[in-house]
């Protein structure tokens, strides 16, 4: 038996605990956990209230009858419940979440601290706007942040998404392009874009035109430049691309789209790999969200929510959505009103959401922002891209990197399934294979560009250390594919709460609501 | 007579009219496919335009049409039973039957050879 230089065994002893059945199906501290509808009752209650006393109901023909079927729990079982379920998840409090595109970095401690001072988590939307000067100012300072790190004049804050940002931009170049009678009906879109991209320009009426990638992995800016004329209302670029690639030609793209009469929207939610470097309002931009859930490090993938403010060019400025922050006479005012809004803002195109957006991330972001400073965003994107490239040439001898040749990556290292080739193995099933392994799998099969792909994005917040683990663990699949051992793929995860799980036949008959008989089957 | 496109789709004509499927090799590249999306009889389409749309568990992919013309009729049977693109692709995984406006277009095509000899290209 091999042991470790402190003495203990590297591997459990054979046969030890898999092969005890317990009395409760539980392994220790894993615990098996059925829904909550099947442990709850409805006679059950983590309160006590008093009987209803005897009254007419005003609900005539709509009062309820049947029982509403809640599943009742005492406080303890209900915490309990959702305690063990959270054990059986993976997130970036767990270890690395190389999820490309998504940037899973790590949420400090001390933007949530910040988040729970009374006077940010307490306050109401509706409170009056004298009572909250400070959270005003919280969102002013942020706002002259946002302008200032991307040199745009204008800054929306109130999107709640990175795709709800998208959206708002194109509103934005929408209302310009109607304000001055020009009726535009194309957006050109990069096969390097977000996916977001052309489902955004889609929902604004626009007629989705696709660019081609060059062989690089950039856009093709020949072909997007032929493509350009009076029927296109603009391009929606993302910088860095999701090949992780730098755009380089994006400021002669954006002169040429401003010279054929169309704006540029630049997909932001990849700016955490140039933040302090780059500033996108001087290579053209018209508008670009900034995903706060990603760049600056706010919570996000199911402990969210995000938040996508929008910045806008000069010309776009006019058309942001309400409601912003101004300064009058040593106070912060907040405009919420169109009428309001006549001297400066009169062409708004109107509201994104109701109140003001995700102030308890603006909260966090800004935190975040003034404990780095400008220096330390710098060296937040500078060991982004390091990391990225740690990881891209650390693989690129034994895995396939498609555009290996590229030059340096940007925040996120793209890999595609040439190296399995004829090994009966799976993009699929090497990221099911990184979960036994202990790590949330890698973005798999985008971007669609190239075949089988495998995109990761390990972010500066990871050591060395960790990279070199992950890096080892990726290293030891590739090799254990290639020497023929597909069978321990097929069926991986082997060690996750469930093992490979039917994805054809989930999306296929999809049960999207629990009932009582599905459990008595 | 069988043609083939670049984009990988089967065209099978009798006539005037047309079936329009995916390739062998399209559904083997796409994986288990859980949903089509057809056009309706009447509908247009016009060559080397979006036509259908075809999703597995990996993506969400357009299929062109390969010719022009007029849609006669979908495939129902796909609505219930998407699997049968990937049991029987050049089969009763058809998608849609057209009825062809422009003969001509069919000399863009491929014979099966042909095509053969361009997937072993990829």
């Amino acid at each position: 038996m091999s042991m470790m230089s402190e003495g203990r065994p590297t591997q459990p002893l054979a046969g030890a605990g898999h092969s005890v059945a317990t009395f409760t199906g539980n392994r220790a501290l894993m615990l098996e956990e059925p829904l909550i509808f099947e442990s709850g009752s409805a006679e059950v209650t983590g309160v006590d209230l008093e009987p209803v006393p005897a009254h007419a109901s005003r609900l005539g023909g709509l009062e309820r009858k049947g029982a509403i079927g809640l599943p009742g729990l005492a406080e303890g079982e209900a915490v309990r419940h959702y305690t063990r379920l959270s054990r059986q998840n993976y997130g970036i409090d767990l270890g690395l979440f190389p999820l490309g595109s998504c940037t899973m970095k790590h949420n400090p401690r001390l933007n949530e601290k910040v988040a729970r001072l009374p006077g940010f988590a307490d306050v109401h939307p509706l409170q009056p706007q004298d009572t909250v000067q400070g959270a005003l100012e919280l969102i002013h300072e942020l706002a002259e942040w946002l302008k200032a790190l991307t040199n745009m004049p204008a800054v929306a804050m109130a999107p709640k998404a990175g795709a709800h940002g998208e959206l708002c931009g194109m509103l934005a170049i929408r209302a310009a392009h109607e304000a001055r009678g020009d009726a535009r009906s194309v957006v050109l879109v990069p096969e390097s874009a977000h996916g977001t991209n052309p489902a955004t320009a889609a929902f604004c009426g626009y007629r989705v035109e696709s660019i081609p990638a060059d062989a690089r992995g950039r856009v093709d800016t020949a072909a997007l430049l032929a493509r350009l004329g009076p029927d296109v209302a603009a391009v929606m670029i993302t910088n860095p691309n999701t090949c992780g690639l730098f755009e380089p030609d994006l400021k002669r793209i954006s002169d040429a789209v401003h010279a054929a009469g169309g704006y540029v929207y630049c997909d932001g939610a990849n700016f955490n790999a140039i933040v302090g470097r780059v500033r996108p309002g001087d290579l053209g931009v018209d508008a670009m969200h900034i995903n706060l859930h990603k760049t600056f490090s706010t919570p996000h993938g199911g402990g969210g929510p995000g938040s996508g403010p929008v910045v806008f060019s000069e010309a776009l400025a006019p058309f942001a959505p309400l409601p912003f922050v101004v300064e009058e006479g040593g106070r912060l005012h907040l405009v919420e009103e169109e009428s309001a809004s006549a001297e400066n803002h009169g062409q708004s195109f109107g509201r994104m959401s109701a109140f003001h957006g995700q102030m308890g991330m603006f909260v966090r972001a800004l935190a975040y922002i003034k404990s780095h400073g400008a220096d330390g965003l710098r060296q937040v994107a500078e060991d982004a891209v390091l990391n990225a490239n740690y990881v891209l040439r650390s693989l690129d001898d034994l895995l396939s990197a498609p555009f290996g040749d590229s030059g340096p990556c940007m925040h996120e290292a793209l890999f595609d399934d040439g190296f399995l080739k004829d090994t009966g193995v799976t993009t699929l099933d090497v990221a099911k294979a990184l979960i036994d392994e202990g790590f949330h799998p890698m973005t798999m099969y985008f971007p669609l560009v190239v075949h089988g792909a495998m995109l990761i994005e390990p972010t500066e917040t990871e050591s060395r250390a960790r990279l070199d683990e992950f890096i080892a663990s990726l290293r030891g699949l590739a090799e254990a594919a290639r020497a023929g051992d597909a069978g321990r793929f097929r069926t991986a995860p082997h060690f996750a709460p469930r093992s490979r799980l039917d994805e054809t036949r989930a999306a296929r008959s999809p049960v999207l609501a629990w009932t009582p008989a599905q459990t008595a089957e | 007579m069988r043609y083939y496109s670049k984009d990988h789709e089967w065209i099978e004509v009798v006539g005037d009219v047309v079936t329009v499927g995916i390739t062998d090799y399209a559904q083997g590249q796409l994986g288990d496919v859980v949903f089509v999306e057809l056009p309706a009889a009447g509908t247009e389409v016009e060559a080397g335009k979006e036509a259908a749309v075809v999703e597995s568990v990996k993506a969400a992919s357009e299929v062109f049409a390969p010719v022009s013309g007029t849609i006669i009729e979908a495939n129902a049977a796909l609505e219930a039973t998407p699997d049968l693109v990937n049991s029987a692709p050049e089969g009763d995984g058809w998608f849609f039957k057209l009825n062809l406006s422009n003969p001509g277009e069919l000399e863009g095509l491929l014979d099966e050879a042909g095509y053969k000899a361009f997937v072993e290209t990829l």
